[in-house]
């Protein structure tokens, strides 16, 4: 870093540049052919079970299908669109932490969490999203899908009879998440013990090291004199409310 | 914390009683071998639960989890430069490169991008992690499969690029030199000669290695033909690097998808083999170190002047939204796919590790093989078992 000058001048430059939407803006600076025929081929095979999709211009292409159509997409796309190289798979947990942003001290959590669903790209209606890559190695083209969790079952088709790597990555989702992924040979946990309680990456299983000692790392993102404004009230309402969660806990 | 609990054993002693009666026309009796956690073939602590019949495979089963670490929930806490300390760790061999992705994605969301001096010094050091990983891999797999003079030659050859690592980044293993935006100091003075100078060495350890194992009977013997992986199976399972270029796939995300490096600026080729066997990956192998130490000389040689650092925010906030960006790290295709609302540390950050996509096709590739060449496949499949666990 130069000067602290400098570096207030681009805060308010990457500010002001993120209030506008990204996608939209590289959209319409350069057309991208390639993905955007991917986006029509898609929307042909799979009709109505294709929601959304986000296309970032030269970057990637997002598609969103219906639960349902999860693995017929899985087909799809690697029959018709000749992705067969597969990437990953995971799942995403919209729910804001009940535990605050940063968890920085377990024993405040913020006195009224902010439970509002808010999905990223390509859109969701649903807490939990699964999404996957994969890729044409030949072509070099790849897509990202996703797909809405259905929040009764929590259980989407699985991809194990179209990608064979997808079977530890479900493992992983299934363990970490609590999806289920109908179709699974065997869903068993890959990296916790077998009598583990709870999924650790959904949002609302608290991170017990955080509780137990809060983190000292939190020193680091002070705020500069200059944006006190900005981060005082975070900073003002965690000690407000410091003691009454100290006792109950 | 053991991934395997009473329940899970008694399931594997059952299992093993059924395997005592498969093969009783020649009268033999299945056994369970368990190869780890502890095991030199696997790089940390994997354990491998092979069922025999005789001298044979019958099914494979890896477990994983014995160094689960749980980034992707601690990162979620962090701010985004204090994720890199944490992200550094996962491949420990070659930790400058785990840093670049992040990096790359945390920048394409912000919509910065490092000068191109930086770029230059980034793609110089992520290959300088490149040859201290496959160096050790070269070692490494001589030394499992007999031949111990080569793992002295390659942890010796290795310090020469390690020590370079540490005089610009002030870390042998774990240098946390990337920044969103650039790096975090420029190159010391006398550096670039010294590179070269350890460049030099690399080369004249493949040729040695070439001379010593590769063309060596018994080495051929342990590891052509052995666990043959064809390319549609290794796209399926996701296989990336030198697993999959040697199964024939021609791809590397160099070349093939480049991003924030300067790969393509520069003259380099990509080295596949359609064999697909153990002897192939190793053959990728040693021709990519070959082919890093070539990419460092000229990444030195075109080294443009100007800043390091581009014009970011001291206190970093990146945008909402979502990015993923993958790079070709020295065990693969590593990618992660940071999900931001605007926070000062990410809201989800998913890890795509080649490892774990590399060992989950363990279970295909090492049925009905023979005990030996389960080291074979082990050594040149090549994972580090912090690049599965995370």
């Amino acid at each position: 870093m130069s000067a602290d000058t400098e570096a207030e001048a681009s805060e308010e430059e990457v500010q002001s540049e993120a209030e506008a939407p990204e996608e939209e803006t590289a959209e319409a600076l350069e057309p991208d052919p390639v993905r955007e025929a991917l986006r029509d081929r898609l929307g042909a095979e799979l009709g109505e079970a294709l929601v959304a999709t986000d296309l970032a211009s030269g970057v990637q292409l997002t598609v969103r299908v219906t639960a349902e159509a999860w693995r017929t997409a899985g087909l799809v796309v690697r029959d018709q669109l000749g992705c067969r190289w597969f990437d990953f798979l995971s799942a995403i947990d919209w729910l804001p932490s009940p535990y605050g942003r940063y968890e920085d001290d377990g024993m405040t959590p913020p006195s009224d969490p902010d439970t509002e669903i808010e999905t990223g790209i390509a859109g969701g209606e649903t807490r939990f999203q699964v999404f996957a890559r994969v890729v044409d190695t030949a072509a070099h083209t790849d897509v990202i899908l996703k797909t809405d969790v259905p929040d009764d079952t929590l259980t989407v088709p699985s991809w194990v009879t179209v990608y064979d790597g997808a079977d530890w990555h479900e493992r992983e989702t299934w363990e970490m998440f609590g999806i289920s992924f109908d179709g699974h040979p065997a869903l068993r946990n890959i990296y916790l013990p077998s009598d583990f309680e709870g999924n650790p990456l959904r949002k609302d299983f608290p991170l017990i090291a955080r509780i137990v000692k809060p983190w000292p790392g939190i020193i680091d993102v002070e705020p500069m004199p200059a944006e006190d404004e900005e981060a005082a009230p975070d900073e003002a309402a965690s000690k407000e409310s410091a003691p009454e969660e100290g006792e109950s806990s | 914390m053991t991934a395997v609990t009473d329940r899970e054993q008694l399931r594997y002693v059952a299992a093993q009683a059924a395997d005592a009666r498969i093969n009783f026309e020649i009268e033999t009796e299945g056994m369970t071998l368990n190869l780890g956690p502890q095991h030199p073939a696997t790089h940390g602590t994997l354990r491998i639960v092979a069922k025999l019949d005789a001298e044979q495979v019958i099914s494979a089963e890896p477990i994983a989890g014995y160094m689960h670490r749980g980034y992707e929930k601690l990162c979620e806490v962090r701010t985004y430069p204090q994720v890199t300390t944490l992200i550094n760790r996962i491949d420990w061999l070659g930790s400058f490169a785990n840093e670049v992705p992040f990096i790359l994605a945390a920048e394409r969301l912000m919509d910065v991008e490092a000068p191109p001096r930086a770029q230059w010094i980034r793609t110089a050091l992520f290959e300088m992690s490149r040859i201290a990983n496959l160096v050790l891999f070269a070692g490494d797999t001589a030394l499992q499969l007999g031949g111990q003079t080569a793992a002295f030659y390659g942890f010796r050859d290795r310090e020469y690029v390690l020590n370079q690592i540490e005089a610009v980044t002030g870390g042998r293993f774990h240098p946390n030199f990337d920044r969103i935006g650039g790096l975090k100091d420029d190159l010391p003075k006398g550096w670039i000669a010294d590179t070269k100078l350890a460049m030099e060495k690399v080369r004249s350890f493949c040729d040695e290695i070439d001379e010593l194992v590769t063309g060596n009977e018994i080495f051929q013997i342990r590891t052509r033909g052995i666990g043959v992986i064809p390319g549609d199976v290794a796209q399926s399972y996701g296989l990336s690097g030198a697993n999959l270029r040697g199964s024939g796939v021609n791809w590397d995300l160099r070349r093939d998808a480049p991003s924030g490096m300067v790969h393509s600026e520069l003259d380099w080729k990509v080295h596949v083999h359609p064999d697909g066997d153990s002897f192939s990956r190793w053959w990728v192998r040693i021709q990519e170190i070959r082919e890093a130490s070539h990419l460092v000389d000229q990444c030195l040689d075109g080294l443009p002047s100007g800043p390091i650092m581009a014009k970011v925010p001291r206190i970093i906030k990146v945008p909402a939204g979502e990015a993923y960006v993958q790079t070709e790290n020295p065990l693969g295709a590593m990618g992660y796919y940071v999900v931001s609302k605007g926070d000062l540390g990410p809201f989800r950050l998913k890890i795509r590790s080649a490892s774990f996509n590399n060992v989950s096709i363990l279970h295909w590739v090492l049925r009905g093989v023979y005990v030996p060449d389960i080291i074979s496949i082990l050594s040149s499949l090549y994972f580090i078992l912090g690049d599965i666990d995370r």
